[in-house]
């Protein structure tokens, strides 16, 4: 695989006077050129605007002033995330013609520190899905195979990394739709502790789920990236106001003393060539001086399942609002019943469709107790598993997702073969807890596993350390295979 | 829930949903979700009636400011989002229609 500049030198070079930030985009542009018509990583190039920006980073730098710790950085954003003034599509006709009045806070962090959106990323309509075959605009092809899907929902984002198009981008992860992509991508994927992140301005699909965080070649980028968009917001009302940590500071400790649990009883499902790498990656961490714990999480098995009543639920609420009047496509009728109706009717693809019926049908009255009231406890219960299994281990360790890279269409055909892709990273999003896809070896046909390192809420600085020492592994693993 | 789910049921829940679907979509949707609700079999033999309903995840209190007028949205620029707009305001067809 090419190897590209790390968000962290370029913007150590821009910031130096060493690299042009005008240079690192002109080189990221010849990749897009190149390669994004087979791949459709983006809805939407930001070709000019990257332009203009990336000369006003370099003029900042010319005069002396510091243009922020992404100085330079070609960064892509998914397509749910509002830009003033640029389309923000969701990858849903319903949204035809939209430009958002207003920036999201991670799109003002991005520019304050100095960072340059090269473009929009396509995702799985709504972000509703795991193979981003679901969008209205057509498909984003894997970089590393363009035969095979690039993961989902925010397989733009993970491609635009993968393929050399952004050094950093950000998706946002709802039940997996960022760790899974960069798994399957061969990147790094960071879903932040829920409300680390501000969501102002994230389009949203499950606000009680939703989470944006970074993709990235590295996990040392992973860190850089979060010390700039994490940190309370108070436009959303969910934002944690405790204080940042510096996210590098454990990076190169090792994880000598630290207690990585085995989940005992997760539920069966990873292919062999996966759960051979998340085995080797336990080998990896006890050699390096970590102690392997056992643990239980006996609700790890229901997350499927209350994820898929609690996430419809909330999406077929908060999609209400895509009515004709006020944004978007209206398909005309008579009065507005039938306007909402025929609009909504025409504006969204399939599975938003039927997750709008299933979050509607679980919440309606005589079924609500039956499925959304269970599934809440049900909520409940992971967290308490997860608090004891905490209690034993510092860290968790499972695969990212159940297999590697898959063909396109090989799993549309049935709704719950592709619910299953998120087997592992749902729990995380439940409970609101920090999770990290970490590339560690390869698996089928020389495809990218990611190992998944999942910590309580707000024990990012441990969960990157961790990650740190299997991304340091893969390293020597890498050298050793090709010896 | 071990009823599998009806076309009639499906037709309600997508009035509810505000969703103008065909027959042949109703057909589907009633078979794609009535898979769904059987995957959904496995918690129907848990009694989770002593646990507490989680509904986000962490502790929210609820934030307080002083009521000051802050800037917001651009009147004319959201306006311009619209679809159909007139005299400052959003142009909806009749509300009090023709439906059924």
């Amino acid at each position: 695989m090419a190897r590209f500049s790390t968000a962290s030198e370029i913007a150590s070079g821009v910031r130096s006077g060493s690299l042009k930030a005008s240079d690192v985009l002109e080189r990221h542009l010849a990749e897009i050129d190149a390669r994004e018509p087979e791949i459709h990583a983006f809805n939407l190039v930001m070709a000019t605007s990257a332009r203009e920006r990336a000369a006003a980073v370099d003029a900042m730098v010319a005069n002396g002033v510091d243009p922020g710790p992404l100085a330079g950085v070609p960064v892509a954003l998914k397509d749910n995330m509002c830009t003033s003034g640029v389309p923000t599509t969701c990858s849903s006709k319903i949204l035809d013609g939209w430009k958002p009045p207003y920036d999201g806070t991670v799109v003002s962090l991005l520019r304050q520190a100095g960072a340059v959106v090269v473009g929009k990323t396509n995702l799985d309509e709504f972000a509703m899905g795991s193979s981003t075959e679901n969008s209205a605009f057509g498909p984003t092809r894997n970089p590393l195979d363009t035969d095979l899907v690039p993961g989902g929902s925010s397989g733009g984002s993970a491609a635009a990394v993968a393929a050399g198009f952004s050094a950093l981008s950000f998706g946002s992860d709802t039940g997996g739709s960022i760790r899974q992509p960069a798994a399957l991508c061969g990147v790094v994927g960071v879903k932040p502790t829920y409300g680390r992140v501000s969501r102002y301005g994230l389009i949203a699909f499950a606000s009680s789920l939703d989470q944006i965080g970074p993709f990235t070649h590295t996990v040392a980028d992973a860190a850089l990236a979060m010390q700039v968009v994490c940190g309370h917001d108070p436009h959303d009302s969910t934002s944690i106001p405790d204080p940042l940590p510096d996210y590098s500071e454990l990076l190169d400790r090792g994880v000598e003393g630290l207690k990585v649990g085995r989940i005992t009883d997760l539920p069966e499902g990873a292919d062999a060539d996966v759960a051979e790498r998340v085995e080797q990656a336990f080998e990896v961490l006890a050699a390096n001086g970590a102690t392997i714990v056992d643990v239980e999480v006996p609700a790890f098995t229901y997350g499927l399942t209350a994820y898929y009543i609690i996430a419809p639920a909330e999406a077929s609420s908060n999609l209400a609002r895509y009515d004709g009047v006020r944004y978007g496509l209206r398909v005309d009728a008579p009065d507005t019943n039938a306007m909402y109706s025929a609009t909504r009717a025409a504006g969204f693809g399939d599975e938003v469709k039927r997750r709008i019926l299933l979050g509607t049908y679980a919440l309606s009255a005589g079924y609500y107790d039956a499925y959304y009231g269970k599934a809440l406890r049900i909520r409940r219960l992971m967290a308490q598993d997860f608090a004891n299994a905490y209690q034993q281990a510092d860290v968790l360790l499972t695969p990212s997702s159940p297999s590697v890279a898959f063909p396109f269409g090989s799993k549309t055909a049935d709704p719950f073969a592709m619910y299953l892709c998120d087997t592992y990273t749902i729990p995380s999003n439940l409970t609101g807890e920090p999770g990290i896809s970490v590339p560690f070896g390869t698996g089928l046909d020389g495809l990218p596993v990611g190992v998944q390192v999942l910590a309580p809420a707000l024990g990012e600085p441990l969960m990157l350390q961790v990650a740190a020492e299997l991304e340091r592994a893969a390293v020597t693993l890498e050298k050793r295979g090709a010896s | 829930m071990s009823d599998r789910l009806t076309n009639d049921v499906v037709v309600k829940v997508a009035r509810l949903a505000r969703l103008d679907l065909t027959a042949a979509e109703i057909e589907r949707a009633t078979e794609k979700l009535g898979d769904m609700l059987d995957h959904f079999a496995d918690i129907d033999a848990l009694d989770l009636s002593a646990i507490e309903p989680m509904n986000q995840p962490l502790p929210i209190v609820n934030v307080m400011r002083d009521d000051v007028v802050q800037p917001c949205l651009d009147h004319d620029e959201v306006l311009a989002s619209a679809p159909q707009s007139e005299d400052g305001r959003f142009r909806v067809p009749p509300i009090i229609g023709i439906q059924g």
